[in-house]
Parts: C-alpha cells; sequence; structure tokens
C-alpha cells in the first residue's frame, strides 16, 4: 500500500529556556516545537506555513539536526537517528537553504570556496571538489568562469540563492529543507528561483520541505502542507484539501487573510484580530482558542490531538471535528 | 477638476557619493485628496525614494534633486526651516515599514503623540493627550487608555504599527505616506492593518500614497496603481486597469511572478534577469535587456510615454497602436 | 551522485587563489601602507644592525660638549645634556623602544585573541566566566594598572613587558569577543556545521578568517599606546633604567633641555610619533585591504 516513509518525524519538542536572571535562571519557556509528528515521502514536496512563532523555522533546525530535541524521534529511509544512522550522515543526506542569502555565505570565501568547502570537509580533494564546485555553479544556471571567484557582496540576492541551493546539492542530499529560501528576494528573481528548484527536483529525485509565509508560493510548490501554530501541527493534508477545504479555523483564517488579487472582491473584514499570542506561555486548551470564533469551553479546557478525517492523510487537531468533543459547533462546517 | 493635491512633474533623483546612483529618473505624478494611490516596484525601484522626497527626508548634501514637486499649492523642494517643520508630520506624514525604528524606544508612546501634537499644534499638555488617546481609538488599539503609557517594546508588532499610525494621523495630515508598513507583518495582522488604513484613509479623506512590492496588497488599498522600473513609472491605470489588462511586458512579468494565475506545478513565466544598476541614467528602456519581446530600437531610444486612456500611461512602444 | 560526479574532465585544474593572497595584492597597490611598512621595516633593521650604523657609543658622554645643536660637526643630530651622541642614541633606541612598544601588543594579540574567540565561539557558562574575569582586568584604568603590576614584579624590562601584555590582553579579548560572537551567529556557520564539519574546521575557515583581521587591526593601533605606556614607566623608574637609551626615557631625561636646544630634545619624540602613525597607517591599509567591498 502506502511505501514506508523517506524521513518521518515522530513526537518532535524543542523548548528554549529564556536566561537573563542574574545567575543565569530561567525567565520562562519557549515552546518552540511541541509534540509535532510528520513524514516525508520520497519525492514529495512537503509545504509548511504558519505565522511568527509557529515554529517552522525551529521544526527545520530539527529536520537538518542543527539542533537536537528535547524529546521525539528522528528516521531516515527507515534508519533511527542517534541508533541507527549517526548526525553526520543524516546531515549529508537532508540539506539546508537559509532565507538569508548574505548570512549565509562567509564573506571571506569565494563561490567556488563557498561550495567546495563542505565536499573538502568530507575528504574529497581540493581539485575535485573545485570541479564539483564548477559543476554545481553550472547545475544552478550560473556561468562557472564568471562566478566561480567571487565573493558574496558581488552577487545580487538571486546569484548568491542560487549559490546556496549549488552547496546544498554537493552533497547529493535525499531531502532540501528550504527555510523561506526565496523570501527574501523581489518577486522577479523569486519566480526565476521557484523554477530552478522545480527543475532540480525533476531531474535529482529531492524531496523538499518548502517553508514560507507566502500561501501562494506554498501551493505552487507543494503536494501537501503542513499548517503550525504556536508550535503544534493544526492541520496536514494535500494542497487541494487544505486550500479548498480547510478544516481547522486557522488555516481558514490564513486563506483569507491572503489579499485577494481582485479589485472586485477585495477584502471587506480581517478574519482574525489581533497578533498571534506570545509562544513562551502559550494558551491552555487549544492554542488558537484566544482567537478563534467558534471557540467553546472545551477548547479552553482540552488540547485537541491530531484527527483523521476522510481524503487522503487529511489530519486536523480541532474539537469540531473530533467526535464526542463536546463542541457546540460539533459537525457544524468549520 | 480642482487643483490636486499632489502634482510631481519630471521629479530626477540622484545621489552622490564613491558612485553615482539614478534613483529616480522624471518621475510624474498627480493626487486627488481622498484618493489612494499604490506605488508597486520592486527593491531599487526607486519607489521608496520617491517617497522620502516627498518629506525631503533624504541626505541633502549628497543628493541631488530635479523637477518640481508641489503639495497642497506649496513648493516642497524650496521649503527651509520652520515651513519645512510645519510640511513634516502636519501637511505630510509618513507609516514606516518598521515601526521599532520609527518609534523612540525610551518614550511611552502617548508622550511622543502628545509631543508632535503638541509642537504642531501648539495646544496644551492635556489637550495633546486626549488627542492622543482619540487617535488611539480611531487605530483600534486594544484597552487604548493603558496602551498609552506603554513603551514601544512592551507592543506586539501589529500594535506598533497601529501606534505608529496614529503617531502619524495625529496632525490630520492632508496627505500619509506609507512606506512598506505591513511588509513585516504576519498575514494575519497584515489584512488588519491594510483594512485599518484603508478605513482611516476614507474616514480623513485624506490622500494616500502606498508603496510595496507586493500586488496584493496594492489592490486592497489603492484607487490607482504606478508601476515603477529602474526610477520611472513605466505604467499607471486604476487597479482594474492593472490586474485585468496589464500591457507593460515588466508588468506582465509580475502579475506572472506573483502566480496571479499560475497552473500549478507549471514553470513560471518569470522575467529573467536582474535590474539594472543605474550608475548612468537610462538613454533608452531600462526594461529592454530583461523584456521577451524587446525590438532593436527598444535598446537605442527611450520608449514613448503612451497614454491608452484617461489616466492610463503606458511607457512602452508596443503600446503605440 | 551520478549527475554530479566530478570526473569527466582530466584537464588540469585551478583552485582559485585564497582570501589572504587577494588582500596581499590589494596591500601592495595601497602607496601609503607600503610606504608605512617600509618605515617599520627600516626601523627594524635599525634596531638589529644598530652596532653597524651608529656612528659613536651612545653610552659615553663628555660633559664639554653638553646639548650641541643639530649639525654640529660629528655629531649630526646634536648632543644630550650628558654630551652623547644623540643620533646613535637613537639608533639604539630602535631596539628598546620596540621591544617595549610592539612585543607586548603582539603577546597580547595572541592571548587575547584566544580567549576571546574561545569565549564568542563557546559561548554560554564558558563565555561570562572568561569575560567577567577580562573584565577584573579591564576596571583599571591602563596606566594605572600597567604601573601597579609592573610595581608590584619589580622593576627591570622583562617584568615592564610582562605588565604591558597583561594590560592589553583585556581590551583585546573583548574586541575578539564582540567579533567572534557576531559571527558565530551568522549562518553560514550554521549552513558549514550542517555539511558536517568539526568545530576546529568551522573556527578556522570560517570564523578565523572573519574575525583576525579586525582583532589584528584593533591590535595594532595599541602599539602607539603601548609605545608611550613604556615610557612612561621608564620614566618612573620601572621600566629601563638609565642610561639605556629608550625613546621614552630620553624624552624625559630631555624635558629640561627643552629651552636650550628644544630641537634635539623633540627628536625622540619624533621617533615615538613616526614609528606610532607607521602602525596606525600600516593598520589603516590593511583595514581597508581586507575589506573585499573596497
Amino acid at each position: 500500500m502506502i511505501p514506508a516513509p523517506l524521513f518521518s518525524a515522530q513526537n518532535l519538542v524543542k523548548h528554549f529556556r529564556l536566561k537573563g536572571g542574574l545567575l543565569g535562571s530561567s525567565r520562562g519557556v519557549v515552546r518552540a516545537v511541541d509534540n509535532v509528528s510528520f513524514d516525508l515521502a520520497e519525492g514529495e514536496t512537503l509545504g509548511i506555513v504558519g505565522e511568527s512563532g509557529c515554529g517552522k523555522s525551529t521544526t527545520a533546525r530539527l529536520i537538518v539536526d542543527l539542533i537536537s530535541p528535547d524529546a521525539g524521534t528522528i528516521t531516515l529511509g527507515g534508519k533511527l537517528l542517534g541508533k541507527h544512522i549517526s548526525a553526520r550522515e543524516l546531515r549529508r543526506q537532508i540539506q539546508m537553504v537559509f532565507q538569508d542569502s548574505y548570512a549565509s555565505l562567509n564573506p571571506r570565501l569565494t563561490m567556488e570556496d563557498a561550495i567546495a568547502f563542505g565536499p573538502k570537509v568530507n575528504g574529497m580533494s581540493p581539485q575535485q571538489a573545485a570541479r564539483l564546485a564548477h559543476e554545481l555553479l553550472e547545475r544552478v544556471g550560473l556561468e562557472p568562469r564568471r562566478f566561480a571567484g567571487r565573493y558574496p557582496h558581488e552577487l545580487s540576492g538571486g546569484q548568491r540563492q542560487r549559490v546556496n541551493i549549488a552547496r546544498a546539492l554537493a552533497f547529493s542530499p535525499k531531502i532540501v529543507v528550504l527555510d523561506e529560501s526565496v523570501s527574501a528576494l523581489d518577486k522577479s528573481v523569486e519566480a526565476q528561483v521557484l523554477n530552478l528548484l522545480a527543475d532540480l527536483k525533476a531531474e535529482l529525485g529531492l524531496t523538499y520541505v518548502f517553508i514560507s509565509h507566502d500561501l501562494n508560493v506554498v501551493r505552487h510548490m507543494s503536494d501537501r502542507v503542513m499548517v503550525m501554530y504556536l508550535g503544534q501541527v493544526a492541520e496536514i493534508g494535500t494542497v487541494e484539501a487544505i486550500y479548498s477545504a480547510p478544516a481547522h479555523p486557522y488555516t481558514a483564517a490564513l486563506l483569507s487573510a491572503m489579499p485577494s488579487m481582485d479589485p472586485d472582491r477585495r477584502t471587506m473584514e480581517a478574519p482574525l484580530t489581533g497578533d498571534p499570542p506570545n509562544p513562551i506561555n502559550p494558551p491552555a486548551g487549544c492554542r488558537f482558542h484566544t482567537r478563534c470564533k467558534h471557540a467553546d469551553t472545551i477548547c479552553a479546557a482540552v488540547e485537541p490531538g491530531l484527527f483523521g478525517l476522510p481524503g487522503e492523510g487529511h489530519q486536523v487537531a480541532c474539537h469540531i471535528h473530533i467526535p464526542g468533543s463536546n463542541h457546540r459547533n460539533r459537525g457544524v462546517e468549520a | 477638476m480642482s487643483a490636486p493635491l499632489l502634482d510631481m512633474e519630471n521629479l530626477t533623483v540622484r545621489f552622490h557619493g564613491e558612485r553615482t546612483v539614478h534613483a529616480v529618473n522624471g518621475v510624474s505624478l498627480t493626487l486627488q485628496s481622498g484618493e489612494t494611490l499604490g506605488i508597486l516596484g520592486e527593491s531599487g525601484s526607486g519607489k521608496s525614494v520617491t517617497l522620502k522626497t516627498l518629506l525631503r527626508l533624504l541626505p541633502e548634501n549628497r543628493t541631488e534633486i530635479g523637477g518640481t514637486l508641489r503639495v497642497d499649492g506649496q513648493d516642497v523642494l524650496a521649503l527651509q526651516g520652520r515651513a519645512l517643520a510645519d510640511h513634516r508630520g502636519r501637511t505630510v506624514s509618513m507609516v514606516f515599514q518598521d515601526p521599532m525604528l520609527a518609534l523612540d524606544p525610551v518614550y511611552r508612546i502617548g508622550d511622543q503623540i502628545a509631543e508632535t501634537v503638541m509642537r504642531h499644534e501648539g495646544c496644551s499638555r492635556s489637550e495633546a493627550m486626549a488627542r492622543a488617546l482619540d487617535m488611539f481609538k480611531s487605530v483600534q488599539m486594544p484597552s487604548p487608555e493603558r496602551r498609552l503609557r506603554a513603551y514601544p517594546h512592551e507592543m506586539s508588532g501589529g500594535m506598533r504599527q497601529r501606534a505608529m499610525i496614529a503617531l502619524a494621523l495625529a496632525c490630520r495630515p492632508k496627505l500619509l505616506l506609507a512606506d512598506e508598513p505591513t511588509t513585516a507583518l504576519d498575514a494575519t495582522v497584515q489584512i488588519q492593518i491594510l483594512l485599518l488604513l484603508r478605513d482611516l484613509q476614507r474616514q480623513f479623506g485624506m490622500g494616500m500614497i502606498f508603496v510595496t512590492h507586493d500586488i496584493g496588497v496594492v489592490v486592497e488599498v489603492s484607487d490607482r496603481v504606478a508601476v515603477m522600473y529602474a526610477g520611472e513609472i513605466i505604467e499607471t491605470g486604476t487597479v482594474h486597469d492593472i490586474i485585468r489588462d496589464a500591457r507593460h511586458p515588466y508588468t506582465k512579468g509580475l502579475l506572472a511572478a506573483n502566480l496571479h494565475g499560475a497552473v500549478k506545478g507549471a514553470r513560471l513565466n518569470a522575467i529573467s534577469g536582474a535590474p539594472p544598476s543605474l550608475e548612468s541614467r537610462p538613454t533608452a528602456c531600462s526594461f529592454a535587456p530583461r523584456c521577451p519581446v524587446a525590438r532593436e530600437t527598444c535598446a537605442s531610444q527611450p520608449p514613448p510615454n503612451v497614454a491608452v486612456g484617461a489616466q492610463r500611461q503606458v511607457r512602452c512602444i508596443l503600446a503605440q497602436q | 551522485m551520478s549527475s554530479l560526479s566530478a570526473s569527466q574532465n582530466s584537464a588540469p585544474f585551478e583552485v582559485s587563489p585564497g582570501y589572504w593572497s587577494g588582500v596581499i595584492g590589494r596591500l601592495r597597490r595601497d602607496p601609503v601602507a607600503m610606504f608605512a611598512l617600509l618605515v617599520i621595516l627600516a626601523l627594524v633593521l635599525m634596531a638589529l644592525f644598530a652596532p653597524y650604523i651608529a656612528p659613536n657609543d651612545p653610552y659615553r658622554g663628555q660633559l664639554l660638549r653638553r646639548l650641541r645643536p643639530i649639525g654640529t660637526a660629528g655629531f649630526p643630530l646634536g648632543t644630550d645634556e650628558l654630551g652623547r651622541d644623540m643620533l646613535s642614541r637613537l639608533i639604539y633606541g630602535a631596539r628598546l623602544s620596540l621591544l617595549m612598544g610592539v612585543t607586548p601588543v603582539f603577546i597580547a594579540f595572541f592571548f587575547g585573541a584566544f580567549i576571546g574567540i574561545t569565549a564568542g565561539f563557546v559561548g554560554g557558562k564558558v563565555n561570562s566566566l572568561l569575560m567577567r574575569t577580562v573584565d577584573v582586568f579591564f576596571a583599571f584604568p591602563s596606566v594605572l594598572l600597567a604601573i601597579a603590576l609592573s610595581g608590584a614584579l619589580g622593576a627591570g624590562i622583562f617584568n615592564g613587558l610582562l605588565s604591558l601584555s597583561i594590560v592589553f590582553i583585556p581590551p583585546i579579548a573583548r574586541i575578539a569577543e564582540s567579533v567572534t560572537t557576531g559571527v558565530r551567529k551568522l549562518e553560514y556557520i550554521e549552513a558549514a556545521r550542517a555539511s558536517g564539519a568539526s568545530s576546529m574546521t568551522i573556527v578556522r575557515v570560517h570564523v578565523l578568517g572573519n574575525v583576525l583581521g579586525p582583532i589584528f587591526v584593533y591590535a595594532t593601533g595599541l602599539i602607539s599606546v603601548s609605545l608611550i605606556l613604556a615610557s612612561g614607566l621608564s620614566f618612573l623608574g620601572l621600566g629601563v633604567k638609565p642610561p639605556e637609551p629608550e625613546w621614552g626615557l630620553m624624552l624625559n631625561t630631555l624635558r629640561n633641555a627643552i629651552y636650550v636646544q628644544p630641537w634635539v630634545a623633540a627628536l625622540p619624540g619624533l621617533m615615538i610619533f613616526c614609528t606610532s602613525i607607521s602602525f596606525n597607517l600600516f593598520s589603516d591599509g590593511l583595514r581597508s585591504a581586507m575589506d573585499l567591498k573596497s
């Protein structure tokens, strides 16, 4: 039936302690990621959306093992991280492209050296690594003769981001995590990079985790979408299900907060009031209940778990959809 | 038609320094009071510089400004001293992208607003504080009395932007400039601020210029749109015109890049290349090197500014038919 | 790896030149920095070969020919208050002055950069421990600290060197720590970590290259301070002792002669000035040569 997932994260938890007291005492805990689970099938693109503080960047860093989870497990190709597969091997197979194209390149390394660094660290000879760097530059659409010897500040944002993609590809990874990788680019350049990403995926059979706050771009790129709110998964499903039949009130609100692109059908009312709450002390129960117009007494009291809906892999964490939850709107369209 | 609130004629802005930058190259704009103009452009298109020129916020010693610029009948480029101070904040005021940088971190928000009101209108402190409270109510600040006594860092991003708007509108300006005011905000907060600005603009009957790189945002707030590229306005028209019937190849490319009507999974119709460096003043069509339908003449002579309707212009040779 | 293998091309492949060769190239094209470097080299050579260059014995004076003006036959730069040849004393003075002015800064650069980079890169408790210790020393004015240390250690060149080195460690460590902390937070460090590089490799390739430059430039700026502090110690009898020729000490002993032979009395000061300005100009040149955007 369904093949074993390429990558699987189970019940990931990551809390950050806020230090600041006189003797380094804790001033609170940021619940950046709280009990997040998801799978990645080989060759798919999983989009992750959500607002600031929802934990999408922390999730990205957990996937590539830049930070280790407080609890939970990560499996790659059926092998458990830390037991059957080392962190070093996992990092080779899962690479990441960051948002800030400038900060993610060492200003004192040429593009060639930046790309060749990883392979050299992993034992490739300098000549071979340099040749690979040239091939990768060519691959991402940058003429090696012109760009190999350049420094980051001599390139435009779009060109730098192409170099960052090339660097990620230097290990022939299976999965590439794109954390807001196109968000800082101008729209016309962003479209070029999106095309490049689509081409690379088709040619190299990559699996993407595509993180963005831009719902249009996520819809265009993803096969499945995971919606996060304050460190938890609110809803996960195919891109069609999420965009045409959102089950979670938060997903619905996010979608209707998108500018309409139609002057005759401008948005007349904001779907939500206020800002997303702070992940330091998230609300009890359903974390969204403070902003949800369907909130009921149960929502403040009980945290909803992910519940499977009809439709392929569609899951939602909302009492409205959970049978026997005593929510007054139970059964009513969210 | 009455005299326009804003009349900008052939504005040029050039920065001198280690290298010269021709940031704005002959921009003409008019705006009636009560009207909202969206300026759409990418980084380096000159949209923010145009906006800052309206408030004379550019560093005087290395900026060369040409052309004429009148707001409410006053020649803005000739203003000096007291008159310039009155112009800023009282006739024209501005909402910035990052309120954390625009608000003074060591003053309570209420005091900042009151001080501005006192300086411009010479009223007493208690009157000014009352105005500040009024403004907080107008921008729908939750628990306004308490928030007047808050410092900027004690507020969330959305509230800070509301406070910034309250500050900008405190002296009832005739023209409000908004420089990417929602770019740094979360999606669900962005729409709140957009709707707020749209309402306040109507309620106060002021003119508004809204600068952004996001077509969706432009559609939500503006009546007319001007698309800028390389320091020039390459297309103007109503929001309908631009969205439904874009004529300039760059505008069409931008719409495609915003996934306007994109087919999922299909290749995007992306504009290739990158914007020009603007080290010299453009002598031909600046977009020609990236243009998919460029002709030979596009690279040799400046494109005509073709009027294709009332208040609708396209700076492209292909619009001449 | 199939489509990305690095194999087909068998032609000799040139690895692009590194960052430092670029810095040296840019430095060579900077006339001011090169001139400053020449002056520094000349001073070093002068110090090394003093016995061969100096026309007279720097220690032997004759009271009969005290405070002769510049241009006296046999004494081109005149004589000092004890009738010793100024030219020879200035040449010999380069030895102790450079030793006292430059060595402490280099020693402090080594230790300060090590402490600061370690604190900045490791962060957390290690950072607090190291930096708070450094702050204790930083709390004293540098002159006072130098005097107190050499007073406690006792007079002498070695103790003077030691106390000056200790004085310069805290400011260098501070700069090193703040620069390193800034670099550590950048995403290219994370990207390097994601490529499986060890901490040592990350420090060597990505941290040192981006922090040593600013620290070094700051340290060379301290050389002029060190020269002056060293002469201050000598004046108090804590560093170099008479009759050893040392510019700071010479300046102090000649100060009474300023009304008789102002030009002669100013000569040691001129040497200190030239030395410190050369180091400053060179470090300025180095700063711009290391800035890729220039």
